[in-house]
């Protein structure tokens, strides 16, 4: 790995011309100012990687809600693997899909996505028990069939929680996303390890990071809020 | 159901006929359990009555409510809508032709009332210009204003979401419904109006119903015929309330439906309802001998002054008649209405710690003389003659 860094330092900035705060390897607004355009292409490639494995991650967790809550019996063993999953290192992880998936950018959504699975999965169980009792016979006994109750009932009113299960995932990807460089996806955590001893670079990356996951978080909260009128009025 | 005295009528979407119900040798035992839930139920609920369930809590009277639509299979016996059997038919399209409304009420919190009282109609595939002419219809039905359309039930009262349930239960005019508690959830007084206009309602659309609750007295009130279950669900009486107060069919029932079952036929009973005295009335300027001879001749031994109008103006006494002329009297006069419940006009009675109270018609007239000896004499009258007459509730109230 020491190839790459090499010669990206030398990308990132060339030391020949180094002067004053960044020589010092400090933190230097005017350079900021000048390079922040550098960090666009890893920025999308970063939200990219978080994109794509909070949707692949809740497509394959919903799934598996759904069919755990009409089988109640997989719900521990569903827990029990996704949770196992969600324990392995992501270095540790990356280096296992090396030679299955190989370097690049799907090793690293394959990753992501299974850390994204135990909370959406439990968020989504948990939105669907918690729909109240009495919704619930009462749509039985005015003659939905369990598909009805489920897609008119059951999940509408569990959209609050698996919304929050979906929140939680995102900032979490966003942070594990900075390692994905590893498996040789980009992203923001490929910038910082390119020059880590510049602290221009590392907080410039890192704020990024920060406000990619604020930005989502914030994107998700507007969509709950515009797509569930009777949660503002109630609450 | 508001206290308005002329309703519309239920609207045009509105036309079906009751279904009659009946409940054949009806068995359900749990698996595990030794004993059945429900032990050889049979009743039948002619069109257009309010059946009510009542019993001791574990006596399965909602688990009997819950078989009329499947919600609980049945070990053995049949069940009959129309003469045909519901066992034939596919549980959720049967559902659908009945009404359901549950103590908790169960409205969606995420729909607005408009979805929420359209849910069945739109199972039924009814086109969306009928389901909001009949949501529009059923708000008025239910006194709704027409901008509580687009409200959550988060921003209702509870008496709101108890219409609105009962609404909702009533949106695709089902001939039958099923209703568990449909008022328990919420304070006395609110009940007290919901039942009243719920009653009213009824008399309207005549719908067959079966009613549960644990209190007599709301199954006294409701239902037009009452199954008293025991636990174990044995039928132990289905009379009418006046039968039920009357005659008992055995101690069980005589407990459950209380000591003061005699108090509790007051209930049933409007004071116009029962034999009243003529009143001795007499006018400003009548004779005082004549006066007096009135007075004398009526039980009461008081004369009553009336206005030009016929309405009571006091009781006058012997000395009060002393003179050759009545003259003007002012008083204090304790009256009661012919439209009055005879338990409520007792009560007035009390309260005015009098013997006789003048009752009064519609237009505030003298129309006779309510005396305690009356109502003592109705309580100890024995035999269900004169009771039977009474009309059933929804008459009552629709009066």
């Amino acid at each position: 790995m020491t190839g790459p860094l090499v010669l990206a330092q030398v990308v990132i900035r060339d030391r020949s011309k180094d002067v004053g705060c960044v020589a010092k390897d400090g933190l230097c607004p005017a350079w900021i100012k000048d390079h922040i355009g550098d960090y666009m292409s890893p920025l999308l490639r970063h939200l990219e990687l978080t994109v794509v494995s909070v949707v692949a991650g809740f497509l394959i967790a919903f799934a598996l809600a759904l069919v755990a809550h009409r089988r109640r019996w997989l719900v521990g063993p569903i827990t029990g693997v996704t949770g196992v999953m969600y324990t392995i290192p992501s270095l540790a992880l990356f280096a296992i899909l090396l030679p299955v998936t190989g370097f690049g950018f799907v090793t690293g959504v394959v990753a992501l996505t299974s850390y994204n699975l135990l909370v959406i999965f439990r968020n989504v169980i948990a939105g669907l028990d918690n729909v109240p009792e009495a919704a619930l016979d009462a749509a039985r006994g005015m003659g939905m069939t369990d598909r009805q109750r489920l897609w008119r009932v059951e999940l509408p009113l569990a959209v609050p929680e698996i919304v929050a299960g979906v929140r939680v995932a995102t900032t979490t990807t966003v942070g594990l996303a900075a390692l994905a460089f590893v498996a040789g996806a980009g992203g923001l955590g490929q910038q910082i390890i390119l020059d880590q001893n510049f602290k221009s670079n590392i907080v410039t990356a890192s704020v990024l990071c920060i406000l990619l996951a604020a930005a989502l978080d914030l994107l998700i909260l507007a969509g709950e809020r515009i797509a569930l009128p009777w949660r503002r009025v109630t609450e | 159901m508001t206290s308005e005295p002329h309703r519309p009528p239920e609207g045009p979407s509105a036309h079906r006929e009751a279904a009659t119900l009946e409940l054949r040798h009806i068995r359900k035992q749990y698996a595990g359990t030794a004993e059945p839930a429900i032990d050889d139920l049979s009743l039948e609920v002619p069109a257009g009555e309010i059946c009510v369930l009542v019993g001791p809590s574990g006596c399965g009277k909602t688990t009997a409510m819950r078989l009329v639509n499947r919600m609980i299979e049945p070990t053995s016996g049949d069940i009959l809508i129309d003469g045909a059997s519901i066992m034939d038919r596919h549980p959720a399209e049967l559902r659908r032709e009945i009404g359901y409304a549950i103590q908790q009420i169960g409205l969606f919190p995420h729909q607005t009332v408009a979805d929420n009282i359209a849910v069945v109609p739109k199972l039924l595939g009814w086109d969306r210009r009928r389901v909001s002419a009949r949501v529009e219809e059923l708000l008025d039905l239910i006194g709704l204003e027409p901008a509580m359309a687009a409200r959550y039930p988060g921003q209702l009262s509870g008496g709101q979401r108890q219409r609105v349930g009962v609404a909702r239960a009533l949106a695709a005019d089902p001939p039958l419904m099923l209703m568990d508690e449909p008022f328990g959830a919420i304070d006395p007084i609110s009940r007290e109006r919901l039942q009243n206009e719920f009653l009213r309602l009824q008399g309207e659309i005549r719908k067959t119903i079966v009613f549960v609750t644990h209190d007599i007295d709301e199954a006294i009130k409701m239902g037009d015929r009452i199954a008293v279950l025991r636990k174990g669900g044995v039928l132990a009486q289905y009379a009418t309330p006046a039968e039920l107060l009357m005659a008992p069919a055995d101690e069980f029932v005589e407990d459950f439906v209380g000591a003061d079952r005699a108090l509790k036929r007051l209930a049933l009973q409007r004071v116009r309802d029962i034999d009243l005295w003529d009143a001795p009335t007499v006018r400003v300027g009548d004779p005082g001998a004549q006066a007096r001879e009135r007075a004398a001749a009526s039980p009461i031994g008081h004369a009553l002054l009336v206005d030009d109008d016929g309405r009571p103006v006091s009781w006058l006494s012997a000395t009060d008649l002393a003179a050759d002329t009545v003259r003007p009297h002012e008083g204090r006069l304790t009256t009661v209405e012919l439209d009055d419940i005879l338990r409520d006009a007792l009560a007035d009675l009390l309260q005015g710690q009098v013997m006789y109270g003048v009752v009064t018609d519609g237009g505030g007239r003298v129309a006779g003389v309510l005396s305690v000896e009356v109502i003592s004499g109705f309580l100890t009258e024995q035999g269900a003659g004169s009771i039977d007459e009474a009309p059933a509730p929804a008459d009552r109230a629709a009066q």
